[in-house]
């Protein structure tokens, strides 16, 4: 199985190529199993993945334009193993929770094409390939923002496209320039992460690129002040579209720092550790008092999303082995969970055709099952322990706190502010009178939506119970990560600073 | 008397007479098509057309199967390896272009057989263009090919049209002025109108008179800026664009420039080298301001093809910073780039030109967006092929430009301008928005009244031409190494 990793990013475009061929009515069943068979593969991925190996493995490489240093590069390791399974996970299970009529057959292929890019994104290991997927994703989420959206959508998928593409064409440069230091200090061209991490670079000029790849990563997160278009783009969208929005694609700003920002900058990351647990911060709470003032529950889930990302950031930015694993840990949970939620919306808009708050009110009593679905799932949301969202937070917090106790706490107490909108949101949706007469002949979930939540729901409760399923292989690379990071930093100060924080204990 | 004068010995080997080869070529398929055209009674057109590519292809030969001395016709020629490439791309170019020719309905030009011949002796006034250093040989052929141009739009017998030839001829009439009288003043600065011997003089003398060197400066820079349609000499490119037809706009908006690039790499190349300090301020301005401007009015733009003007300034703009860069890599870059830009450049008029019928009445304009409004749903392919090529000149990877504006950031990067390569960057992230426009349009929106039917105009020769460009687009990542070397080879070769 040398191949795996390009059949992992290759095989769901073929099969959508391939399926352009197959009849508009049953293509459902085409998209299902051509996703389950990708989930699959992911899985054997995982069998023959070395976990106590830090390094990458299964390195593939080919040459594209050798003159200028640019290869089909992938390879896997810890960190983005899981990554990797919950994105062809996800796709699958948002399939099988669809309940789209308009054009299926177009969806169902953007969707296929937009699992290639995604998976893409995470196995590359050289910045030109790594870009090349990154900026692949956004045409397939354009269209699917702008073609089964909802009243603004062109509005959204284009402000959607235009501020990550801003972002991304300010990182490409900072890319370009590292190749060009690359080949000034060994005379071969390369774009190559692994041969990047072999340089040491100067303290300024570090930190000007730790700022231009922050402009790629940091609109993707999206982190305040540029998560404006974030709440658009998630209002707007079909459930498929928010889902893997929310799963998958946020991540791939988080995931781009742990993989690009933190092992070639060290001492930039350290000497912006504060600045970027503020901007954190600010998201954490900004936007979870935006979440409360909503009126519709997708903006809910929308914000509340920013709120994790930033817990994510604060995380990574811990620069330990803590913080980074649980910030891993907790992209794969709020990938599970906040999927998880958008379809639950996803299920009440498709009965309804309203996600307004106001509309709602006494759910419980005539969708029972519905009702305790939400609740686990909220649960997990705002981290209640022995659930996935618990130990993510947890660990990440737990990092920063060696950094900084204030901060850590701040953001800890905070995180009641999560409970409190969706607490809130829950009470108004389900509980109370029954008093809206459209509610009272709504069904309870069907057959399919419960096949789509159940592996949710299992595995929210098992990895909460049992992370270290997960946190071992993540652990071991964070390990590497983090003592690359000392090693490569050019300044005394930095290795200081990353020696205190990654002592066990404080000893 | 007489006998004081030495006589002249011309060695015929000394002409180098094959570096005339290719353009000779051409002209007489020309003078063929007019001489076919008095002895018989209404050929089609299609025969004009593959006598066109027959005469444009034995061109190429000669130009790849060229292998004299760089120096001919008493030094009036000069063909380095840039004239070559520069040579082969027009005249491939040229080909395709002429193919399009070959569509369903009847226009009114190509009842005319002259219309072929001004092509081939547009074509061969650029050929001579990139093939000397003599600023006297330069302006034949830009006059040659320009008269030619300005005929070819007012051929196609619209209102429009022959506004926009007008306006053409006028704008470039002060073109060729400022480029007389730019000679001028390097003839009386240096004694020459020879490019290579006018740069020796100048460094020789260290820029003496400089005053009058800025000057034939800037007038060199409006008359080449009008040809590069470089801002602030732009003005005529959206009308010109809209106004002729898409193959021709097509044809315009690629040729001519490979020819004024060439002719302004050779001219900024004595002033780059030197680090002229102000020259290169001129340039920098230039260049910046071609990149901004455009993409920002190319926003306000309700017309696919006034939006596709401004964007090839806005490209020129970006091939020019090669010119001010001026490494190896950038002339290198500039090449790909523009490679690149023709392939899609090519692939859209092409897609326009197939989709042209005779209801533009019932639009505000011929190409204006509402006739797009949900095109998806009539002509499936024809859109996705429509969006490929946007999202190529929007500069998405893996999709052809990307590749040519990623080497051209990069040689700027690596000569140390960094601010250059963030203002090409901000104005790309801005052109995604008027590139995506059009694909709003095609997908997103519903039909505007009846469904546009789209290729109208369509025929074989056309889908093939659409056909080879999507497919290049596609797979251009595994074609770039190639390029990149044949550009090399051709670009050291004549040591820019």
């Amino acid at each position: 199985m040398d191949y795996i990793l390009s059949i992992l990013i290759f095989f769901p475009v073929l099969a959508a190529l391939i399926g352009i061929l197959v009849k508009k009515d049953s293509i459902f069943i085409y998209g299902l199993i051509v996703t389950f068979l990708e989930f699959l593969l992911s899985l054997i991925l995982y069998s023959l993945f070395d976990v106590h190996e830090a390094q990458m493995q299964f390195i593939e490489e080919y040459v594209l334009i050798p003159s200028y240093g640019i290869s089909y590069l992938v390879g896997i390791d810890g960190i983005s193993l899981f990554l990797v399974i919950m994105t062809t996970f996800m796709s699958f299970i948002s399939l099988l929770a669809l309940n789209e009529k308009k054009d299926l057959k177009q969806l169902i292929l953007t969707v296929l094409f937009l699992e290639m890019t995604m998976v893409g994104v995470f196995l590359a290991l050289d910045a030109i390939v790594f870009y090349l997927f990154w900026e692949l994703s956004l045409v397939p989420m354009l269209f699917i923002i702008g073609v089964w959206g909802g009243k603004l959508r062109i509005y959204a998928c284009i402000k959607f496209f235009l501020y990550t593409f801003l972002g991304s064409m300010i990182m490409l440069v900072a890319m370009l320039y590292l190749g060009y230091i690359y080949y000034a200090t060994t005379g071969i061209w390369s774009f190559s992460l692994l041969d990047w991490n072999l340089l040491l670079l100067p303290f300024d000029m570090q930190l000007w690129l730790f700022v231009a790849f922050f402009a790629g990563f940091a609109v993707k997160v999206p982190m305040f002040p540029f998560h404006t278009w974030l709440p658009y783009a998630h209002g707007q969208a079909p459930t498929i579209g928010s889902v893997l929005l929310a799963a998958v694609l946020l991540k791939m700003g988080t995931y781009g720092f742990i993989r690009f920002s933190l092992p070639l900058f060290p001492d930039a990351s350290v000497y912006f550790m504060i600045p970027m647990a503020i901007l954190a911060l600010i998201a954490i709470i900004y936007t979870a008092m935006l979440a409360y003032a909503q009126e519709d529950m997708k903006q809910v889930i929308a914000y509340s999303s920013v709120s994790h990302m930033g817990v994510i950031i604060l995380g990574t930015f811990a620069l330990n082995v803590e913080g980074i694993g649980g910030s891993i840990f907790l992209m794969i949970s709020h990938g599970l969970v906040s999927g998880a939620l958008f379809m639950l919306v996803g299920m009440l808009y498709d009965r309804r055709h309203t996600k307004m708050i106001s509309e709602f009110g006494g759910l419980a009593s005539v969708m029972p099952k519905f009702a305790l679905v939400f609740a686990l799932m909220l649960m997990a949301s705002v981290g209640l322990p022995l659930t996935i969202g618990f130990v993510g937070e947890f660990l990440s917090l737990l990092g920063f706190f060696k950094v900084s106790p204030l901060i850590a706490s701040f953001a800890g107490i905070t995180i009641i502010l999560g409970a409190v909108y969706m607490l809130v949101m829950y009470k108004s949706i389900f509980f109370g009178k029954l008093d809206n007469k459209k509610n009272e002949k709504l069904i309870d979930i069907n057959k399919k939506e419960v096949l789509a939540l159940l592996p949710l729901c299992i595995l929210v409760v098992l990895l909460g119970v049992f992370p270290k399923i997960i946190l071992t292989p993540v652990n071991t690379s964070v390990n590497e990560l983090v003592t690359v990071m000392e090693i490569k930093a050019v300044k005394e100060k930095t290795k200081n600073t990353l020696r205190l924080i990654n002592v066990v204990g404080g000893k | 008397m007489n006998s004081n004068i030495p006589s002249v010995v011309i060695n015929f080997a000394e002409l180098n007479f094959a570096s005339l080869f290719p353009m000779i070529i051409v002209i007489l398929g020309a003078l063929s098509i007019l001489c076919i055209d008095l002895f018989t009674k209404k050929s089609d057109k299609s025969l004009y057309v593959i006598l066109s590519v027959l005469f444009l292809l034995m061109a190429l030969g000669a130009v790849i199967g060229f292998s004299g001395p760089v120096r001919g016709m008493f030094d009036l020629m000069l063909i380095d390896g840039i004239s070559v490439l520069a040579q082969i791309i027009i005249l491939i170019s040229s080909s395709f272009f002429v193919l399009l020719y070959l569509n369903k309905m009847h226009f009114h030009e190509t009842q005319y057989p002259e219309y072929f011949a001004l092509y081939l002796f547009a074509v061969a006034g650029f050929m001579f263009m990139v093939s000397t250093d003599s600023l006297i040989l330069i302006f034949v052929g830009l006059e040659t090919s320009s008269m030619a141009l300005y005929t070819m739009i007012a051929m196609h017998n619209r209102h429009n049209a022959i506004e926009s030839a007008i306006k053409y001829f006028t704008m470039g009439a002060l073109a060729t002025a400022f480029f007389a009288f730019a000679s001028m003043i390097f003839y009386a600065l240096t004694g020459s109108v020879e490019l290579s011997i006018i740069s020796d003089v100048l460094v020789e003398s260290g820029f003496e008179n400089y005053a009058f060197v800025i000057v034939g400066v800037i007038f060199m820079t409006g008359a080449l800026g009008f040809k590069l349609s470089l801002v602030p000499f732009h003005a005529w490119v959206a009308d010109v664009y809209q106004g002729s037809s898409a193959a021709l706009a097509g044809f315009i908006s690629i040729v001519p420039k490979v020819a004024g690039f060439v002719v302004a790499l050779r001219f900024f190349e004595i002033f780059v080298a030197a680090r002229d300090p102000y020259v290169e301020a001129i340039l920098y301005v230039i260049v910046v301001l071609t990149m901004t401007i455009p993409n920002i009015l190319a926003l306000l733009q309700k017309d696919l093809a006034r939006m596709l003007a401004y964007s090839s300034i806005s490209s020129a703009g970006f091939v020019m910073s090669a010119v001010l860069i001026g490494t190896t890599q950038a002339t290198q870059a500039m090449f790909l780039y523009w490679i690149l830009f023709l392939v899609v450049n090519l692939g859209v008029f092409t897609l326009l030109w197939a989709m042209r019928n005779k209801d533009y009445e019932n639009y505000e304009s011929d190409y204006s967006y509402n006739r797009y409004a949900g095109l998806v749903r009539s002509s499936k392919y024809t859109a996705i092929v429509m969006a490929l090529f946007m999202l190529s000149l929007a500069g998405i990877p893996p999709l052809a430009i990307f590749w040519g504006k990623m080497y051209l950031i990069g040689s700027a990067i690596n000569s140390g301008m960094i601010y250059l390569a963030v203002i090409m960057v901000l104005n790309s992230a801005i052109a995604v928005y008027y590139y995506l426009r059009p694909i709003v349009v095609m997908f997103l929106l519903e039909p505007k009244g009846e469904i546009p039917k789209a290729l109208s105009n369509s025929s074989k020769a056309l889908r093939f031409v659409l056909g080879t460009c999507a497919i290049f687009t596609l797979i251009s990542v595994f074609l770039i190494e190639p390029l990149l070397n044949i550009i090399l080879f051709y670009v050291q070769s004549s040591g820019f």
